[in-house]
């Protein structure tokens, strides 16, 4: 348990520390300008609960809360105060507020027209409304100040590091580190959280809360974009995951309640397990090594550890990425995902499947790059491993899928094995961010096309309800097509082709031939279930008309759709912006 | 390259153009313009010298795209694909006029038009890139349209058929795939001007080679590894069928000859007795099948499989003169079967069965259908004077002389199969054009042949009895790339 003398010139090798070591002893840096989009995101959490506080309770509702009835499984009920409508499966009937709810919900499916029933209140509509989506306005507001702060200083960065939480006397060991990069991630994490808002317009949740725990978890996201040691690594993936745990059960019609709490439930025990192991991994790589920043693990690690320490610190590597693997949804750790994705309102399930994911990739990834870059004997066999069961059990089981969001749940298991194949190879970080990119954008206008169709309350649907989708909503067919396409790696959707083309390249020039060949192997697989999905999309008999989805649902998929195909057309783009530094 | 702009915004329009029929026009005016910005191709076209590399595009354009891919935009045409070129904008512009005349169920024909113009788009894309991963991009980018073409348009088993179809070839590209990648990272450049001449180690070359040959093998297809097409052309809408077989199939040669033996030419020599063994096995196999063949389509998609054998052997060689024989045997082939798919198309259309043994007496009701017919079957079985003669001999005297008695047997078995090739056309002849009438041919809707048929025929008739005559129309212009690639193996 020693730390080595050197000097150290890594990628933290920072002015801030240099200068701060000339006095000597024991202190803490703190970097502020560093901390910004963490900062912004931490205060439009804040923000957030405010505005939701702030919205004025019609009075004569506080008085007689009035007992509404439910009937036909259709219930627009609103708590008056935040939540405490929530419905229960037990009951059939909640307290509702029906002058709250009358103007409330734009939902653009079903579900409003019970509401609007209840109440007469028009002539306060769209005050109420704005009030009622004051808090998804000022998260979007705030993951866009993310996004945009990340990117001014990414660009003000300038191939520096900028460093925070700075302590050791020895090793130059930071808690929290921005490279060009990891400010990348950080806008991603805003961006995403900026697009599922957008989706959220009339979710069946209520809103304040909601805006809340997205944003809470976005918070986490950028931390972890910045995490330079183990234990900010898993707290920051806490803060992004724990969240969700809520978000998933999170919904006020009692039809679904049971599924989405089931959801929750399946989610958080999975998730503790994992979490406990990977905690347990960390610990055993902190006994081992006598280190938890990444900077000194590897510089200890990459001296001779004790040879009677190795087998605890191989343990600590294999127990940390399993547990890290749980976010990723990898196998084993998958079962939750399809069951989760399925449960949760639409927008939660989009974001699971891309925000979740993204902070596994990053975790994973920052492990295996920044921490223990020597352990490859170790790391590598391990998530090659991972990276067979988790494509090929993720595609083999998606073939039997009938429900569209299980089917996407599966399909990104198995997409999620793809960019595991690509960490296990020595180079294959940016390839993996790159891939991570450019499946997110596709998954978000999957998930956008499929929100834009069933109405942000509905859940997924069966396959069988998009037949003829082409018919009744081309554009949104198309959009769909194009993701799952691109989800294909097949043209029209190039972005998929190019993110398939770079993990090959990267696999093969990584001397693994043979998990190249699986890859490919399983896009065929792939292919059968994508392929069936989206034949349907454009055959079949056409149902009824569907409604127009409300504008911000339209814009959020114009703009991925755009964004997708810029990102096909010009992926060097991408390429560029994740290798960055 | 105009060559794939305009068909791509031929493409656009025809899909978003309201009026169905405006739309059709639109495609099929956009197909024309290609096919004729095709014509001027060798204009301007430098001589080789003999000192310079092996690929001398006689155009290029040639842009950074990908740059952390390795992937340039880089496009040009030599006399190896420029014959593939005109044959692939000449037959998706007929394909388009064809489909002004007559939509197939379920209508929809803009929609028809426009696909048929990306997959013009992949083809001419795949014949002009010099970059392999572009090369690779344009060959994706064919799978997903002709899948939208089986399953929209075509016969009853459209569905299983699509599925097999884009099952099978993915399987092929994913692994053609894997192996350009492991070109590319191991030579540093996708850049077939580049790489065409390189010399790969050993062991890259033997691997590359191996992914590559089987990922065109199942495009091509190379028996075994045919079952995909059959089912594939026998649902296809006529149309589907001609672009498939006519051109599509191409790809895979086109790519054996300039990727897999152009950079991996070491290991195409070692591999080229087994390749060669493949395609005889492919020549006999497909001429049995077919002999037992009872469906007018599946038939000639069978004789595909012979035909494409031919033109294997014929790149197995190594030999200039097989490579010429690979040349002129696809042209021949896109012509032939192109034709003979119509016809059937046609046949199938006014009789609305296929079945040989419910066909019959075609000559009595329909002289003009059935006597294009049999110019079309006597063509396929390779009569002196006609297009598909030069390939099949040609193959045939490049094996012989590759010496040897594997060789020789190599070349007698091709021989067998060209009569067998013979005997299945005559027995299709036979049943169909021949014997009393038929009911479902007494039943024929409109027995003569309309004026948009004989328009979209007429250019292949007259191309295959030109070709036949005229060998040199593809040899010309090949002569020299193939000399420079023959030039590469030998090294």
């Amino acid at each position: 348990m020693r730390l080595p003398s050197t000097h150290c010139t890594g990628w933290w090798a920072d002015e801030h520390w240099v200068r701060a070591s000339a006095d000597g002893g024991w202190w803490v840096v703190i970097d502020h300008v560093a901390l910004l989009p963490a900062y912004l995101a931490a205060g439009t959490a804040v923000l957030v609960l405010v505005a939701d506080l702030l919205k004025p309770v019609p009075p004569a509702v506080r008085e007689t809360p009035r007992r509404v009835t439910v009937r036909g499984g259709v219930l627009a009920g609103v708590g008056a105060a935040t939540g405490t409508g929530r419905a229960l499966p037990s009951q059939s009937t909640v307290d509702a507020a029906p002058s709250d709810a009358a103007p409330s919900d734009a939902a653009p499916s079903d579900g409003s027209a019970g509401g609007r029933s209840a109440g007469p209140a028009a002539d306060a509509g769209g005050v109420a409304l704005f009030w009622r989506r004051l808090p998804l306005i000022v998260g979007a507001v705030g993951a866009l100040a993310v996004a945009v702060s990340a990117a001014w200083l990414g660009l003000g960065l300038d191939g520096r590091v900028r460093t925070a939480f700075c302590g050791g006397a020895e090793a130059p060991d930071c808690s929290f580190a921005v490279d060009a990069r990891a400010t990348t991630l950080m806008a991603a994490f805003g961006l995403i959280t900026l697009a599922v808002l957008a989706l959220s317009a009339g979710v069946d949740a209520p809103p304040g809360e909601y805006a809340f725990l997205l944003v809470a978890s976005m918070t986490g996201g950028v931390v972890l974009a910045g995490a330079a040691d183990l234990i900010t690594l898993i707290v920051a993936l806490e803060t992004l995951t724990l969240p969700l745990y809520v978000l998933v059960g999170l919904r006020r019609r009692p039809e679904r309640a049971v599924e989405s709490g089931q959801a929750a439930v399946t989610f958080l025990v999975v998730s503790v397990i994992s979490t406990a192991i990977s905690l347990l991994g960390a610990a055993l790589v902190y006994a081992a090594t006598g280190a938890i920043h990444f900077g000194a693990v590897r510089m200890v690690s990459n001296a001779v550890v004790d040879p009677a320490l190795r087998p605890i610190a191989t343990a600590g590597t294999v127990l940390l990425l399993a547990g890290l693997a749980f976010k990723v949804a990898a196998v084993p750790l998958h079962a939750w995902a399809p069951t989760t994705y399925d449960g949760a309102p639409l927008p939660v399930a989009a974001y699971l499947s891309t925000a979740s994911k993204f902070g596994g990739v990053i975790a994973i990834g920052y492990v295996v790059t920044k921490a223990l870059p020597a352990a490859t004997d170790v790391t590598g066999p391990t998530l090659a491993v991972l990276a067979v069961l988790t494509m090929t059990v993720g595609n083999l089981v998606a073939l039997r899928q009938t429900r569209m969001v299980r089917l996407l749940a599966w399909s990104s298991i198995a997409q999620a094995g793809y960019i595991v194949a690509a960490l296990a190879v020595p180079g294959g970080l940016a390839v993996a961010f790159g891939y991570t990119v450019f499946f997110v954008l596709l998954e978000l206008a999957a998930f956008g096309g499929i929100i834009g169709t069933r109405g942000p309350g509905a859940d997924g649907g069966n396959l069988d309800d998009y037949a003829g989708l082409v018919r009744r909503a081309p554009a949104r067919a198309v959009v769909i097509g194009l993701a799952l396409a691109g989800l294909a790696g097949l043209p029209p959707g190039i972005a998929g082709l190019f993110a398939k083309v770079a993990v090959v390249r990267v696999l093969v020039d990584g001397d693994a031939t043979w998990l190249a060949v699986v890859v490919a192997i399983n896009a065929v697989i792939g292919l059968a279930y994508y392929v069936r999905a989206a034949r349907i999309l454009f055959t079949g008999p056409s149902g009824g008309r569907l409604e127009r989805p409300s504008w911000t649902v339209a814009a959020a998929l114009t703009l991925l759709t755009a964004a997708g195909l810029v990102a096909g057309f010009a992926p060097q783009l991408v390429f560029d912006l994740v290798v960055w530094s | 390259m105009v060559l794939l702009v305009v068909p791509a915004v031929g493409a656009v329009t025809a899909a978003l153009v309201r009026h169905d029929l405006a739309g059709r026009i639109a495609g099929t005016v956009a197909a024309a313009v290609a096919f004729l910005a095709t014509l001027p191709l060798p204009i301007g076209r430098g001589t080789r010298v003999d000192t310079g590399p092996a690929l001398v595009p006689w155009h290029q354009v040639d842009v950074a795209w990908v740059p952390s891919l390795d992937l340039r935009f880089h496009l040009g045409v030599d006399g190896i694909s420029y014959p593939l070129v005109v044959l692939t904008a000449l037959l998706t512009l007929l394909c388009c006029g064809y489909t002004l005349w007559r939509v197939p169920d379920p209508g929809r024909g803009r929609l028809l038009v426009a696909l048929l113009l990306i997959i013009e788009v992949g083809i001419l894309g795949v014949f002009l890139a010099l970059d392999l991963i572009l090369f690779f991009v344009f060959f994706e980018l064919v799978l997903l349209p002709m899948y939208a073409v089986i399953a929209g348009w075509g016969g009853p088993g459209r569905r299983r058929a699509a599925r097999m179809f884009v099952l099978y070839t993915l399987l092929g590209s994913v692994l053609l795939l894997v192996g350009l990648v492991t070109v590319v990272g191991a030579a540093g450049t996708a850049d077939l001007v580049q790489l065409t001449g390189t010399r790969l180690g050993t062991g890259t070359q033997y691997a590359a080679f191996v992914l590559l040959a089987i990922g065109f093998a199942v495009k091509s297809p190379l028996w075994p590894l045919h079952t995909w097409l059959p089912d594939a052309h026998t649902e296809a809408p006529t149309v589907g069928s001609v672009i498939l077989a006519g051109v599509l199939l191409k790809m895979g040669t086109y790519g054996l000859l300039r990727v897999a033996v152009g950079v991996a030419p070491d290991a195409a020599q070692g591999a080229a007795p087994v390749l060669g063994g493949f395609a005889a096995a492919a020549i006999i196999v497909g001429g049995l099948v077919c002999l037992a063949q009872n469906e007018v389509k599946r038939l000639i998609a069978y004789s595909s499989v012979g035909h494409m054998g031919f033109v294997l052997l014929g790149i197995a060689t190594l030999q200039p003169v097989g490579f010429q024989a690979a040349l002129v045997g696809n042209v021949a082939h896109g012509l032939i079967t192109g034709l003979l798919f119509f016809l059937a198309g046609a046949v199938k259309d006014r009789a609305h069965t296929g079945e040989l043994a419910k066909l019959g007496g075609l000559r009595e009701t329909a002289p003009g259908l059935s006597g294009l017919l049999g110019f079309a079957a006597v063509a396929s079985l390779g009569l002196p004077g006609l297009a598909g003669f030069w390939g099949e001999a040609f193959a045939i005297v490049a094996a012989l002389r590759t010496g040897g008695a594997y060789w020789n047997v190599l070349g007698v078995v091709a021989a067998f199969g060209a009569a067998l090739a013979a005997a299945y056309l005559l027995r299709l002849l036979r049943r169909t054009t021949h014997g009393p009438a038929s009911p479902a041919v007494l039943a024929l809707d409109g027995p003569r042949l309309s004026a948009a048929e004989l328009v979209a025929w007429a250019p292949l008739v007259l191309l295959i009895v030109a070709l036949g005559l005229l060998p040199a129309l593809v040899l010309g212009p090949g002569a020299a790339a193939v000399d420079a690639l023959h030039g590469v193996v030998g090294r």
